[in-house]
């Protein structure tokens, strides 16, 4: 048993793909092995990354593979000359090497093992060839054809040694060896590796912590304690942990200060600009408020303790702070309704008008919906809120940094002097579950817009594409729903948006569905599909979900969730699951019935119909009023009262009697019967 | 000539003068500024015609790059309408292009064991010359100083062999290096004897002032439109007419052109992406004629190359 070291050495790799890399060369190399004939354990592989390098350790390799035995069936000894002659030539023997079993030929081919260190030779180029990066370039003098070789970055050296021996390769000039290197800066010559062994400790000792997830540890407790020591504390943010580890080989994490000045920009554009643009993290005062600090990684053991490091990072940010705070200033100086023309040069997909144009019909929808479905009745600030709602696109920190859309939005309109729940609307826009009246209004009538918008141009999402997000779209409609218990007719809504938008000549003219009503439907069926992978998560089964759907005329979502929940639970009873076989055999009868021939007798033949007929003049309307009331439970109760009778129905009598006028009677009486659990749920589309 | 020194760092002119040494010395060819108003270095045709077919070419030179949205009426410390970049172009690429890169860093003055050198992804594209390539942006301290890229396509043609392009970005870099925060502080000569030293500031704010306003403000939007015209028109008749080096300049000029509308502000967002589209025309177009002239030389020299 051997281990064996491979180190693919380039300019720097994004940090973004070192993960997806590791996880490409761990599966070609397993992938490749096994095709030669060595299964490799997951477990004796380990892989790293670095800027500069990828490498993989496999340990307790055979030194060969194992020799195997094919055997190939021929033809019958029978069999006429040109089948033998046939089967020589594909196996490359002569007729007294096969042997002759029962009257079939056999030939027994023996492959002798293969050393490992060999496999590994070709393995590697293949496996280097064939590495599938996002984005992959050529390079130097190479390039000059089309047909060289193609990496991440120019790939400048390759370690691969089996053992203590070298495994002999090349790939488009570049011959493994024992030589790599250190650190940038701090050991730039060549080391010399003698195996897997010695492999990450040399490189420790040149600067390079090889391992990714150690220099991930070092950025994570480094950057805490350097906040800790300061006495502030770290906000902590495990992708910039991963991204530092990506961009350094000897990470030291470095305390930095802002002029507090700064802090009247909001904390999330201070966040983002150090996150983003910096990869810096930011840290928390005692009163838990950002404080004027960051922390950033350096790549280097600076000789002066990283004083120009940190002096030069803080330096950078506050210009890029000066630029933040340029904006918020040029922002407010300006109401945000001031910004509302800027939007007309917006565009919407192609033949949905404008922003501006989006805005009005927000406000619209949005008022009309706190006017219909909301008890505070506040429609005018639903309206103001709306037309308000994409105002902050227009401002120039949202230029700059799109993703604080909304916030700025909400901070713009607070210092404007707009009622809180305008400020809440527009804060919580891009959220999924919006919470309040007014975000809830101004939330429901954007995305129904979309909807309406794209569905009356026939745009869906297909298979997994759904490049305008209209799933997330109608996913988040509901969640909104539902987070707020709002009862409203979605159906009624997604009309009153159509015809909202059809006042435009302009968009009426490129929709292909001009009826508010189809398009309605269209759209409900589309909730329904949404609703049930929502609910999934929740444990609520998607049959129960049909079985209530199917019903037709339920677009209170809310009513809609509260029945088939009672469902869920009276299906989890003794009583639930007896009525379903009841109501499948019922089903069943009736199915195989057909016509319904003869006169039904007027009076029950037997008690046991009796029972049952004067179980469902109770339950019947029981359950109908229940399921009016919205008492769903209580539905469920009446439906439970049938199930004795209808057991008990199937146990005493014979449905198909003899006599026409008995069948028919008890044909009417199952009839009745599964209207009557119809009018709670279809039962038809219960599974199980 | 001054050499670097943490005490006495380069002036901006000697940052210049150590480039062109440094890079002299490794073979290339130091070329002038390309005589037109270009939005960047890499509009010289020494890098977007001669970054095409097979031949060899080192070259590095100062561009002045012309930004008219960026100008600042002189009033901001970090943005001007009207800078340097200095400009490397190596093909091919040199294995060691990298460590080439470094040494300029250090020869100008930076330490890389007390300031922090890091290669952090940043893929370059421009669609107005349907140009793109990998590479990195180089930060010192989290400051970026460099656009460093390997060209695998120009005017939508591949780059073989491909070019290694260094973009310093100069101001930036000279900023860093004297530690000063307001560009025109930059010390761009010093004294010597009795003539005393000269500021960014001496040779450029009033330059500032006066191309911002009149970029944004008085520069005649109908002459601009017919300039813009005039100039797609001959870029067409000097490729029919298999001048490509000609109509590459035309395609310069639109492209100068369109920047300044914009800065005018007359461009609305629909027209925008059609400007560039017609401005990316004339550069493919003269990229085209430039490989169609050049081409039979080409495999004549270098057997075996393909377009």
């Amino acid at each position: 048993m051997t281990d064996f070291l491979l180190e693919l050495r380039s300019e720097e790799i994004p940090a973004r793909m070192q993960a997806n890399a590791r996880f490409e060369l761990r599966e070609r190399f397993s992938d490749t092995l096994h095709e030669a004939g060595l299964v490799v354990s997951d477990s004796d592989i380990t892989v790293w990354s670095t800027p500069r390098r990828l490498t993989l350790i496999a340990r307790n390799l055979p030194d060969a593979t194992a020799a195997v035995s094919e055997e190939l069936k021929g033809p019958r000894s029978s069999a006429p000359p040109q089948a033998l002659e046939g089967f020589l030539r594909k196996t490359g023997l002569t007729q007294d090497q096969l042997e002759d079993r029962d009257g079939v030929y056999f030939a027994v081919i023996d492959k002798p093992g293969r050393a490992t260190a060999a496999v590994l030779a070709e393995a590697i180029p293949a496996i280097v060839r064939g590495f599938a990066w996002p984005k992959s370039m050529r390079w130097g003098k190479e390039s000059a054809s089309s047909e060289s070789l193609r990496w991440v970055r120019p790939l400048s050296g390759i370690v691969a040694i089996f053992g203590e021996e070298l495994v002999p390769c090349e790939v488009s000039g570049i011959s493994a060896g024992f030589a790599t290197r250190g650190h940038r800066f701090h050991c730039p010559g060549e080391i010399t590796i003698g195996s897997a062994a010695d492999y990450a400790e040399k490189l420790r000792a040149c600067h390079v912590i090889v391992d990714h997830e150690e220099r991930q540890a070092i950025i994570r407790d480094g950057a805490a304690k350097a906040a800790a020591d300061a006495g502030l504390s770290l906000v902590e943010d495990e992708g910039l942990v991963i991204e530092n580890a990506g961009l350094t080989e000897w990470p030291v994490p470095l305390l930095g200060r802002f002029d507090t000045a700064f802090l009247e920009v909001p904390p999330e554009v201070i966040q983002l600009t150090a996150r983003v643009n910096q990869k810096y993290f930011v840290v928390n005062g005692a009163d838990g408020k950002l404080a004027n600090g960051f922390v950033c990684t350096a790549n280097i053991d600076a000789k002066d303790g990283g004083k120009e490091v940190v002096a030069g990072n803080q330096k950078v940010l506050a210009a890029r702070l000066s630029d933040a705070r340029f904006f918020w200033e040029q922002d407010l100086a300006h109401p945000l309704e001031t910004y509302l023309p800027k939007l007309e040069a917006m565009l919407l997909y192609e033949g949905m008008g404008s922003l501006r144009e989006k805005a009005e019909r927000i406000s619209i929808l949005a008022g009309w919906i706190a006017e219909q479905y909301f008890p505070e009745r506040d429609p005018d600030t639903a309206r103001r809120a709306g037309l308000l709602a994409k105002a902050d696109l227009a401002t120039g920190m949202v230029g700059e940094f799109p993703e604080l859309q909304g916030v700025m939005g909400g901070y713009y309109a607070e210092r404007g002097g707009e009622k809180p729940g305008t400020v809440s609307a527009l804060q919580q826009q891009y959220v999924a579950a919006v919470e309040g009246c007014i975000p809830a209004c101004v939330a429901l009538a954007d995305r129904i817009d979309t909807l309406a918008l794209f569905f009356a141009r026939n745009i869906k999402p297909t298979g997994s594409r759904d490049p305008f997000a209209l799933r997330r779209a109608a996913l988040q409609t509901i969640q909104t729903i539902l987070v707020n218990d709002t009862r409203l007719n979605l159906k009624r809504v997604v009309e009153k948006s159509h015809e909202i938008a059809k006042r435009n000549a302009a968009i009426a003219g490129n929709m292909q569905v001009s009826d508010s009503a189809a398009l309605a439907s269209d759209l409900l069926d589309f909730f329904a599909d949404r609703l049930k992978v929502q609910q999934r998560e929740a444990g609520v089964r998607h049959d129960l979900i049909d079985a209530v759907f199917v019903l037709g005329g339920e677009d209170d979502l809310v009513r809609l969730l509260a029945r088939v929940k009672a469902l869920q639970a009276f299906m989890a009873t003794e009583d639930g699951t007896n009525l379903l076989a009841g109501y499948k055999r019922a089903a069943n009868i009736l199915k195989q019935a057909g016509e319904v021939s003869g006169t039904a007798a007027a009076t029950p033949p037997t008690e046991a119909d009796a029972t049952l007929l004067a179980a469902l003049d109770t339950a019947e309307p029981a359950a109908a009023t229940a399921v009016a009331d919205e008492r769903f439970t209580d539905a469920m109760a009446a439906l439970a009262s049938l199930r004795a009778p209808i057991d008990a129905f199937f146990e005493g009598v014979m449905v198909n009697d003899p006599d026409e006028a008995v069948r028919a009677y008890r044909l009417g009486l199952l009839a009745r019967f599964t209207g009557a659990v119809h009018g709670v749920a279809d039962f038809s589309k219960i599974e199980g | 000539m001054a050499e670097a020194d943490a005490k006495h760092p380069l002036s901006f002119q000697d940052m210049i003068l150590t480039l062109h040494r440094y890079w002299s010395a490794r073979g290339c060819a130091i070329l002038q500024p390309y005589d037109m108003r270009v939005g960047a270095g890499t509009f010289h045709p020494a890098t977007t015609l001669r970054s095409l077919g097979p031949e060899p070419w080192n070259v590095a030179y100062v561009q002045p790059s012309r930004r008219p949205t960026d100008g600042r009426y002189g009033e901001n410390p970090n943005r001007l309408q009207h800078y340097y970049q200095y400009q490397v172009i190596l093909k091919p690429s040199p294995a060691d292009l990298q460590e080439q890169y470094l040494g300029s860093l250090a020869a100008i003055g930076i330490d890389p064991l007390l300031h922090d050198i890091r290669f952090v992804e940043d893929d370059w594209e421009s669609p107005t010359l349907g140009a793109w390539g990998l590479g990195w942006e180089v930060w010192c301290d989290g400051m970026e100083v460099t656009q460093f890229t390997y060209f695998q396509q120009m005017g939508g043609f591949d780059c073989k062999p491909v070019a290694g392009e260094l973009t310093y970005g100069l101001e930036r870099l000279a900023m860093y290096i004297q530690n000063v925060d307001n560009v025109y502080d930059l010390r761009f000569s010093d004294a010597v004897g009795d003539v005393a030293a000269v500021s960014y500031g001496d040779v450029f704010l009033e330059n500032e002032r006066q191309f911002s306003k009149w970029n944004f403000e008085v520069a005649d939007t109908d002459a601009l439109f017919a300039g813009f015209k005039a100039a797609e028109a001959e870029c067409n008749r000097a490729i029919e007419a298999g001048v490509p080096l000609a109509a590459y300049d035309q395609a310069i000029e639109a492209s100068h052109l369109f920047n300044l509308l914009q800065a005018r502000g007359v461009i609305s967002v629909q027209e925008r992406a059609n400007y560039m589209a017609r401005v990316r025309d004339l550069a493919k177009g003269s990229c085209k004629a430039w490989i169609d002239s050049q081409s039979e030389r080409w495999t004549v020299q270098y057997p075996g190359w393909t377009l």
